[in-house]
């Protein structure tokens, strides 16, 4: 049967703080990965799988499910935990993070497990796939929807602009681009390393519906998803302003936790913060 | 190198040609088959798959990047897309989009770079493709194809979109001789003998299948008798053609409009260790860029003639033990 999904934004809410707990522990237990990003992008994935998309965890090959693709991989925690969550596979299994003969590898990788449409990680694809599928879709005059989650970091990639251009001038107004602007990248504050300007006019002069929003707001954020079904002449871009490592006091706004694992001290202080 | 053939060969289409009539014909059996372009279409021939079927049919623009992730969307959803390019920007601006978006996932999307080797000829360097055989057989589930005229083409088209999973082909500018009789057979993982023989092996694909027969000849007129091997497909290879070829004559000399590094004749030279060391040569371009001038002109300049690879073969027969 189709996941479960309510509009519902305590629901909703209460889903991504158990989502956030379960992307620290498992980050602390593989002594690896991405907290910020992921937590920065928690309530953006957590409305997707629980409010926005038509998906089926029971039948993750349905040609007529909707798509989303993590373009930042590294946050893919975040999704592991939410698909995990919807019912994709057992909770225990997020515990095998990053671990030999996981499916749930650091990065996202098509074919690994049902659900995951796109191998990412590799920074700057997953913008130009999502216009791949959309324009499948368009094609063979399917109603399903695709959505992709880039980073702000992620957005220094040329290619990203390529398929900017590209899926504004093929009107894919069945795609939908969330950029996750939390400012910081691996080395630093975006700002610093290469300034992104005004993304939202950036977006907006390449021919999107772009939107901008609070995207720790989850009624903002399902506001944002209505919006965008309306426009179906162009593809719709939301900026989502965000906080990275959201959730967690020590890890917020705070680079060193770009891709570096709590320690056990750590995780316990933070699961006492997401309680 | 002065001995002169007796051979004259009978010019066919440019491979890029057949390519764009062999989608063509694709198009009518296969509705999900799609082809892209990014804004070379007039010369890799895939505009006329474009004029026949248009809604099947995405010019991208300057974007090979975009328009390779493209395809691997479109693969996803069930589609076949062919994608077009010159084989240099293909393979080189767009590899680890091959590379994560395709090959990892093992989608089913068809690479087809044309304007291959040097033979393209006054464009000079930057279109050159001398590279694309080593880059593409190292992408892990990738079968690597390059015809050697119209009828290997016309064929493995159609081969290609019947195998489920991930291709690169290479195709080339120049009208090719024709070396394959029709009705020959080609597949994936398949090779040809164009000509038998037993004192050395000349492999080769692309335009090096004609040059080598003429070298055969020239080494006729010497006493050598020299097979001729069509390697078609570089991946995967005919290793029981090369490890018999190496066991009956005993010599082999690889000849590709390709850096010599790397390219098909370093993938003979695995199976022929792991099989039957002999004496081998190699003829290709060596760790350098060609230049403009006309595709007769840079194969003498750079070593890809036959005179060349016939001067290579008598070596590898000098050097048998």
């Amino acid at each position: 049967m189709p996941a479960s999904t309510t509009t519902d934004v305590a629901t909703l809410e209460q889903r991504a703080k158990e989502i956030r707990r379960d992307v620290v522990r498992m980050i602390g237990a593989a002594k690896s990965g991405h907290p910020g990003g992921s937590l920065s992008a928690t309530d953006l994935i957590t409305a997707l799988y629980f409010a926005e998309m038509n998906h089926d965890p029971a039948k993750p090959e349905d040609p007529n499910r909707d798509r989303f693709i993590l373009s930042k991989g590294h946050g893919v925690p975040a999704q592991y935990a939410a698909m995990a969550h919807a019912g994709y596979f057992d909770r225990s299994k997020l515990n095998t993070l990053r671990q030999m003969g996981s499916p749930l590898q650091g990065h996202p990788e098509r074919g690994r497990m049902p659900g995951l449409e796109a191998s990412t990680g590799s920074l700057g694809q997953g913008v130009s796939i999502a216009q791949g599928m959309a324009m499948a879709a368009k094609m063979d005059g399917q109603s399903w929807r695709v959505y992709t989650l880039i980073g702000d970091g992620e957005a220094n990639e040329g290619q990203i602009w390529e398929a900017a251009m590209s899926a504004a001038h093929f009107k894919l107004g069945n795609l939908v681009c969330i950029m996750d602007c939390n400012g910081i990248q691996l080395d630093g504050f975006v700002k610093d390393i290469l300034d992104m300007g005004d993304v939202a006019e950036k977006w907006r002069s390449f021919g999107w519906n772009t939107i901008e929003i609070d995207g720790h707001n989850m009624q903002e954020i399902l506001d944002a998803f209505e919006a965008a079904r309306k426009v179906t002449d162009k593809p719709t871009a939301i900026v989502a302003h965000t906080v990275k490592g959201k959730g967690v006091s020590f890890m917020e706004n705070n680079p060193g936790f770009h891709g570096v694992a709590p320690t056990p001290d750590e995780v316990e202080q933070a699961l006492k913060e997401l309680a | 190198m002065t001995t002169q053939s007796t051979l004259t060969p009978t010019l066919g289409k440019a491979t890029r040609d057949a390519y764009g009539e062999a989608l063509v014909a694709l198009g009518a059996s296969r509705p999900n088959v799609v082809v892209l372009d990014a804004d070379l279409a007039c010369s890799t021939k895939s505009q006329k798959f474009g004029d026949k079927y248009p809604e099947r049919f995405f010019n991208l623009g300057i974007q090979e990047a975009n328009m390779v992730s493209v395809a691997a969307g479109l693969a996803s959803c069930g589609k076949i897309p062919f994608v077009s390019s010159f084989a240099s920007f293909l393979i080189c601006k767009s590899y680890d989009q091959a590379r994560m978006g395709i090959s990892n996932p093992r989608l089913n999307v068809k690479l087809v770079g044309s304007h291959g080797g040097i033979s393209l000829g006054e464009d000079g360097a930057s279109q050159m493709s001398i590279e694309d055989v080593a880059l593409a057989v190292s992408l892990p589930h990738f079968a690597v194809l390059v015809p050697s005229d119209e009828v290997s083409c016309s064929a493995l088209v159609p081969a290609m979109a019947d195998h489920n999973g991930p291709v690169f082909m290479r195709t080339g500018r120049p009208k090719a001789p024709i070396v394959h009789d029709k009705g020959t057979s080609f597949r994936i993982g398949g090779s040809v003998t164009v000509r038998d023989g037993s004192d050395v092996t000349l492999c080769a694909y692309g335009l090096m299948v004609w040059e080598s027969l003429v070298a055969a000849e020239m080494l006729a007129a010497k006493g050598i008798s020299a097979r001729v091997i069509d390697l078609y497909s570089l991946k995967p290879l005919d290793e029981a053609a090369i490890a018999r070829a190496a066991r009956e004559t005993g010599a082999m000399v690889c000849a590709e409009e390709h850096q010599v590094k790397g390219g098909m004749g370093s993938l003979v030279a695995q199976v022929v260790a792991e099989n039957h060391p002999v004496p081998m040569r190699f003829v290709g371009v060596e760790d350098t860029y060609a230049e403009s001038g006309q595709p007769e002109e840079l194969h003498e300049k750079y070593g890809l003639t036959a005179a060349h690879i016939a001067a290579q073969a008598e070596k590898a027969v000098a050097a048998k033990s």
